[in-house]
Parts: C-alpha cells; sequence; structure tokens
C-alpha cells in the first residue's frame, strides 16, 4: 500500500533539521539540506515560526499538469514520480506548486518527495507521520 | 578532506582562501586547528582590544555530519583575562560554516568604520553598518539583518549589542538570538575592530567515502542520543534541575556565596521555570533533543490587559548568577534581568559576579552612593540591578568603569578581593562543590567549569571518596579528551554519547583513522598548546588568586583549605608538564 508523508504535528518542531538531513542522506546519499525534499525553514528568527514544507501528494498534481516534457507523471496514490532523462529544468513545475514544495538541487534537477518516511523516522518530536493511502 | 580557512582582512576588505590540510590532519578542526591559527596570528603581548588581535571561528571533521555535532568554537585573545579566549557557540552558526564551506574564518585588522560582514557560499562582503551600530537591541539588530541579507531560513547571524560597541570586558557575540560566544569578551573584540555582525549562509554539499557505513554510524550515535537516557537531564528540565538539586547538596553559590545554598531556591528552580514560565523548546541544527529553554515572560504595562511578552532562554549558570547569587527570589525577576543582559550583549555570568561583589561592597560601606551614582544596592532588589546593568554598559563615571572590567579589576581598584569571587579573573561558574571544582576552574584552558568538569568530580567524591591525586587524574583526563570533543566539535552535552569509541568509530567514517591512543595524545598535543600561548601572554598557574571567601562558606564536600588546592595545582604542574 502506498504511503504519504504528513505534517502532522507542525508547532512541536524544534527546527533540528534531522528531518531533511536524514532526506539527504537516504535518498540523495550527500550530507545536504538543498538535496532534502522536506523543507524547514524560520520565517523571522527563530524566535518566530518554522516553516515545514513537504509535497501534499495531490491526486490531480498541478506540478504534474504544468510539466511540458512528461517528467512528472503521478505516483499511485498521490504525489509525482520524476523520469530525471524527460527533465529540461524548465522550473514551471516548482511555481504551479502553491505551498512551493519543489524546489531545484546544484544539478537543477527537481527534488521530489517519494514519500519513503525517512524524515519521519528521525523527528525525534513527532512532528512527522507517514500514512498509508488507498491505491487508485 | 576539509581544510578552508577563510582569511579576512578588515583594514583592506580583503579576503582569500586558504587550504590549510598541515593543521586539520594534525589537529582534527575546532579548538585543535584554531589554537593553532591563534599561535600563528596573534602577536605576543599585544592588547586584545587593538586590531592586530584575530578573532578566529572553528567547525571540525563532523561539523553537521553527525547527530550533535553542533558547536563553533572562538578563539582570540582575551580583553577579560588577558589570555587565551576562547568560547564555543551553538545555534545555526556551525551548520552556516558546514555548507558555506569554510572550515575555519580568521579575521583581523580593524574596520575605519562600523561594518558587518555578509558571508554567502562563496561571497563575502564587507557592508556598512553605520545605522544599526548603536542599536540597543540585540533582537531588532537580527531582524533588520534578516530584511537585508539572503539565506532566509536557516542563516546564522551573529551580533553584539552596546556592551560590545563601547567595549565592556565581558560583553558577549550574541548567536541567532539564544545562543552566545559568551565569557570570555569576544563581542568587546568584535566592538573594538569595528564589527558588529556576521551573517552566513551556504548551499554546498558533502560527500563521504562510504556512505553505508556513515548511515549505520549516523543511526547509532542517533539512536545513543534520542532513546537512551545519556541526555535526558538536558531535555526535560534542561540545566536548570540544578538548582534545586545543589540547593541541597550545598553546592550553589548564593549571595557573592556568602551561601551556598538558597533559602528561596523553590520559586526560581528549573521545576518552578518549567511549570510556570517554559514556553517551548528548540534545538542547535542537527541536535534532535532541542535543550534551549525559552520561557515567556508576560508583563502588564497599562490598564486594560495590555501585555509586554518577551521570549527568553534560560539556562543553569543564568539563573544561579543573576537568581541565588543576587538573592532574587522570584523567577519572572530574573527573567527581567536576563532579558537587560541579553538586549546589551552582555555575558550574563560575568554580570551577576560583579553586581553580587558590588552589593556586597555596598553593604560593608566599602562603596557609596556617589560611586553607585545613588543606586541602592540590596539583594533581592530587581529594579535596582536593571539600573545597574544599564549603567555598566553606558559606563557614566570612574566606578562603572571599574564594573565593566570585571570582578578581579574592580577588586584592585576598589578592594574587597577576598569576596572578588573570580579564578583566573574570570566569575565563577555556578558550584561550590569541592576542590576539583575550584582547581579544574583555576587549571582549565578558558577557567571554564566545562573544561574539565571539576563539579562532577566533586559530586562523585561525595558518594565515593576521592583522594587528592585520583580528583587530579580525573581533572586531567578529562582537560585532555575534552580537547578531542571540541575539536570534532561535538556538544559537550552529549559527551556521553561521544566515547572514546564512538569518536574513533565516528572519524573513520570521514575518512580520518586515529586510534583512541592517537587521540589522546592529539588532545594532550592541543592541551600543551594552549598552555604554550597561555604561558606567553603570562599566566601562570601559581599566581592565580583564590579569594578567601571559597575557604569560609561550606561547600558540597564540608570546609574546603586552601593547601588541598595548592597540592592539587602541584601534582596538576608535576602531571601535565605544563
Amino acid at each position: 500500500m502506498p504511503a504519504k508523508i504528513k505534517v502532522a504535528n507542525p508547532n512541536r518542531c524544534i527546527n533540528c533539521y534531522s528531518c531533511m538531513l536524514a532526506c539527504s542522506r537516504t535518498n540523495a546519499n550527500s550530507v545536504s539540506l538543498i538535496d532534502s525534499a522536506i523543507d524547514v525553514r524560520t520565517s523571522g528568527g527563530i524566535e518566530s515560526g518554522i516553516g515545514i514544507i513537504v509535497c501534499r501528494s495531490c491526486i490531480d498534481p498541478p506540478c504534474a499538469r504544468a510539466c511540458p516534457t512528461g517528467a512528472l507523471t503521478p505516483r499511485n496514490g498521490g504525489g509525482v514520480v520524476l523520469d530525471k532523462d524527460l527533465c529540461d529544468s524548465c522550473r514551471v513545475c516548482a511555481d504551479a506548486c502553491l505551498p512551493r514544495a519543489i524546489h531545484f538541487d546544484r544539478a537543477d534537477m527537481p527534488v521530489i518527495c517519494i514519500h519513503c518516511g525517512v524524515c519521519a523516522k528521525f523527528c525525534s518530536h513527532d512532528v512527522l507521520e507517514i500514512r498509508k493511502t488507498e491505491v487508485m | 578532506m576539509w581544510s578552508n580557512v577563510l582569511y579576512i582582512d578588515l583594514e583592506t576588505a580583503e579576503h582569500h582562501i586558504r587550504d590549510r590540510s598541515d593543521l586539520f590532519e594534525k589537529y582534527l578542526g575546532g579548538t585543535g586547528v584554531a589554537t593553532q591559527l591563534l599561535l600563528e596570528e596573534c602577536p605576543a603581548g599585544i592588547d586584545a582590544l587593538s586590531p592586530g588581535n584575530p578573532i578566529i571561528f572553528s567547525i571540525g571533521p563532523l561539523t553537521t555530519i553527525f547527530p550533535c555535532v553542533s558547536k563553533v568554537v572562538s578563539m582570540f585573545k582575551s580583553p577579560m583575562t588577558g589570555e587565551m579566549g576562547e568560547s564555543h557557540a551553538g545555534g545555526r552558526l556551525a551548520m552556516a560554516m558546514r555548507f558555506a564551506g569554510y572550515d575555519s574564518i580568521v579575521i583581523k585588522g580593524r574596520a575605519s568604520k562600523p561594518t558587518y560582514l555578509s558571508i554567502h557560499d562563496d561571497e563575502v562582503k564587507l557592508k556598512d553598518a553605520t545605522s544599526i551600530w548603536n542599536l540597543s537591541s540585540i533582537e531588532v539588530t537580527g531582524k533588520i539583518l534578516r530584511e537585508v541579507e539572503p539565506g532566509k531560513g536557516r542563516r546564522s547571524i551573529m551580533r553584539i549589542g552596546k556592551a560590545g560597541v563601547n567595549q565592556v570586558k565581558y560583553a558577549n557575540v550574541n548567536v541567532d538570538t539564544y545562543r552566545h560566544f559568551g565569557r570570555l569578551g569576544l563581542g568587546a573584540v568584535f566592538g573594538s575592530k569595528n564589527l558588529k555582525a556576521i551573517v552566513i549562509s551556504g548551499t554546498e554539499e558533502v560527500e563521504l567515502p562510504d556512505m553505508p557505513a556513515y548511515k549505520k554510524m549516523y543511526s547509532k550515535l542517533y539512536g545513543e542520543v534520542v532513546d537512551t537516557e545519556v541526555m535526558d537531564k538536558y531535555h526535560d528540565l534542561g540545566t536548570a534541575a540544578n538548582i534545586n538539586v545543589l540547593n541541597q547538596l550545598k553546592g550553589l553559590p548564593t549571595k557573592n556565596l556568602k551561601q551556598s545554598h538558597f533559602e528561596n531556591a523553590e520559586s526560581i528552580s528549573g521545576e518552578y521555570f518549567a511549570d510556570n514560565l517554559l514556553l517551548r523548546k528548540i534545538a542547535c541544527s542537527n541536535c534532535p533533543i532541542g535543550c534551549i529553554h525559552i520561557a515567556m515572560l508576560k508583563t502588564p504595562f497599562q490598564k486594560g490587559h495590555e501585555f509586554e511578552v518577551s521570549h527568553i532562554s534560560y539556562d543553569y549558570e543564568l539563573i544561579y548568577s543573576l537568581g541565588t547569587n543576587l538573592g532574587i527570589t522570584m523567577g519572572e525577576d530574573v527573567l527581567r534581568l536576563i532579558d537587560r543582559c541579553e538586549q546589551h550583549g552582555l555575558d550574563i555570568m560575568s554580570t551577576g559576579g560583579v553586581l553580587a561583589w558590588a552589593t556586597e561592597m555596598y553593604e560593608r560601606d566599602l562603596i557609596t552612593p556617589p560611586d553607585t551614582l545613588g543606586i541602592s544596592l540590596r539583594w533581592g532588589d530587581t529594579d535596582n540591578y536593571l539600573k545597574m546593568i544599564d549603567r555598566i554598559v553606558e559606563m557614566p563615571n570612574k566606578f562603572y568603569q571599574a564594573l565593566a572590567k570585571g570582578t578581579a579589576l574592580a577588586a584592585t581598584e576598589y578592594g574587597g578581593e577576598d569576596f572578588a569571587i573570580n579564578l583566573g579573573r574570570l566569575e565563577i561558574a555556578g558550584y561550590h562543590t569541592g576542590p576539583a571544582s575550584i582547581v579544574g576552574q583555576i587549571v582549565g584552558v578558558r577557567h571554564s567549569h566545562l573544561d574539565n568538569g571539576g563539579y562532577s568530580i566533586d559530586q562523585k567524591a561525595s558518594s565515593q571518596p576521592l583522594s587528592e591525586e585520583q580528583m587530579v587524574d580525573k581533572l586531567i583526563y578529562e582537560d585532555y579528551w575534552r580537547m578531542i570533543n571540541n575539536s570534532l566539535v561535538c556538544c559537550l552535552f552529549a559527551r556521553g554519547v561521544y566515547s572514546e569509541q564512538n569518536m574513533v568509530d565516528a572519524l573513520e567514517c570521514v575518512g580520518i583513522k586515529k586510534t583512541r591512543d592517537e587521540l589522546e595524545a592529539i588532545g594532550r598535543k592541543i592541551f600543551l598548546a594552549k598552555y604554550e600561548f597561555k604561558k606567553r601572554e603570562g599566566f601562570d598557574v601559581d599566581k592565580v588568586f583564590v579569594p578567601a571567601r571559597f575557604f569560609e562558606t561550606v561547600s558540597q564536600l564540608g570546609m574546603l583549605q586552601k593547601n588541598t588546592i595548592e597540592k592539587m595545582l602541584k601534582l596538576y604542574r608535576k602531571k601535565t608538564g605544563i
């Protein structure tokens, strides 16, 4: 059964970035923030709010609809799958995603969440949850 | 693998990067490399507030790579002690340096006008700071820089307040609002260089030689941090838990160490803060614990439910120095004092020590209202202490100028040396636990209780008696091994996780193969290099003045004798070869 990542308790976040480091370590084999599909950042300093952006796993994803090359296609259970060979880094997908869950890495490729749940596994404060979804 | 040193000259506005693998291979990083850079860059005998004093920042080979390896070492000649200045800070700085690609940063010279540094990946710029130079709030300075600088959401912002601008000798550097380079006066060195702030961010990614081995080791260490009890005390009440503990044990310096217990401890205890004032906890980057305890202080200022709200970070040492040490009886009042020091950018442990000494001087009529400009000093009088803090920063007369130099120097001008509670010219940490605490702070390379954890050795001795020699051996073991912790640079709160073996294994994951014995030898070498600097600048263990008060107030281990301290110092010298 496919799974999807959910920001279940955003106000519990302590801003440690362990989830982002886990995502890049696991999915990009790097130690980095920019290779992470989950995006945590403060707004107005650490004394203000912490924003956590993840792929919303849309069933009819606007990013895939906007993709002119067919590099992004809907994923079973929500979200999208990326075919890097078809991507020409036009960034239309990033603009189509309202929560801005798509950003680009140093190789100018979109970083796409695969909903593997490793970020939730390395969250010590239960901010993130992995949830099962129905196969369409 | 990582050995980039960014050199910045504030006078010529030039910068360049040098590969210093010669240093990183021998000394790992962090404190080991910074000490060598200090020996290279700091001319002997220089005035700490002159342009020639360098400011050095260093991270280590495990920074951001493993959990809780989250600290940055700063190094400089200290305006407070006139010898080694070293201070560590967390926040986001370590991660920002890692991803900007700089393992060390060396800042030299003095800018011709108020300046801040903007460092984003390869872009290094000196920018005009004239309009924010005299801002009275650390918080507002951060807000202004956030609006104009890139790297939103994950950058690090260091800045000084008015205390640094006016060169109060124990001015700190605020890091990301809630963390600091405190104690030894880095803020004053910033001020002397016309340097108001540094903003740093980066987008680099790091690859490691053996990713599967690295992932396995990461999970192991993460598990030890999160799933074992090793770091519990930092997580729950935080370090503030120590107030009630040390109070019961008679190890809690109170009212300028006239007492080692405080009758009103309950209402300023970690439990009181957690139950009544704690708002939330946050973390340094790459630490899943989140020990930064933030309190909310809500103060009514007008009729009609008008409130002023401040968010203030607290820890044990702050509650001791501005709480028990000043006889403050309510947590809310401690927060008001902490907040005032924070906005000025004053080191809180030293400010508390200075105020406690001044209060006793006033009590004994050794200083009078003309000195204090009419402020009556009384234990527990928060409003008057707030006024004093403002005046220390403004330095309107000779007396406040003396207070801005710290307790030790103020006492040489005004007397009261026997109750000027300092060791090595630095106000003490909040432990009157026994001889190991005193000896540890005297010999510690930065006169910090964290150099060797002397207080913890005293506490062990209270349950199982230790001889003087056993205590000294334990101090030396900690002195050497913490050099390795501080070269990696992991948070000392995670020292229980970073055991000898875990450090060996973690280093191997980044391609550094060292045995346990090799690491210990490096630790000793770094320690001796620091003493080379300290001695060069005139520090002599035998000449450290120990105020009589330490022997007049009962400690956790009972009344202390001067000759115990002397004997332990002699042993320490002999065994370390310093």
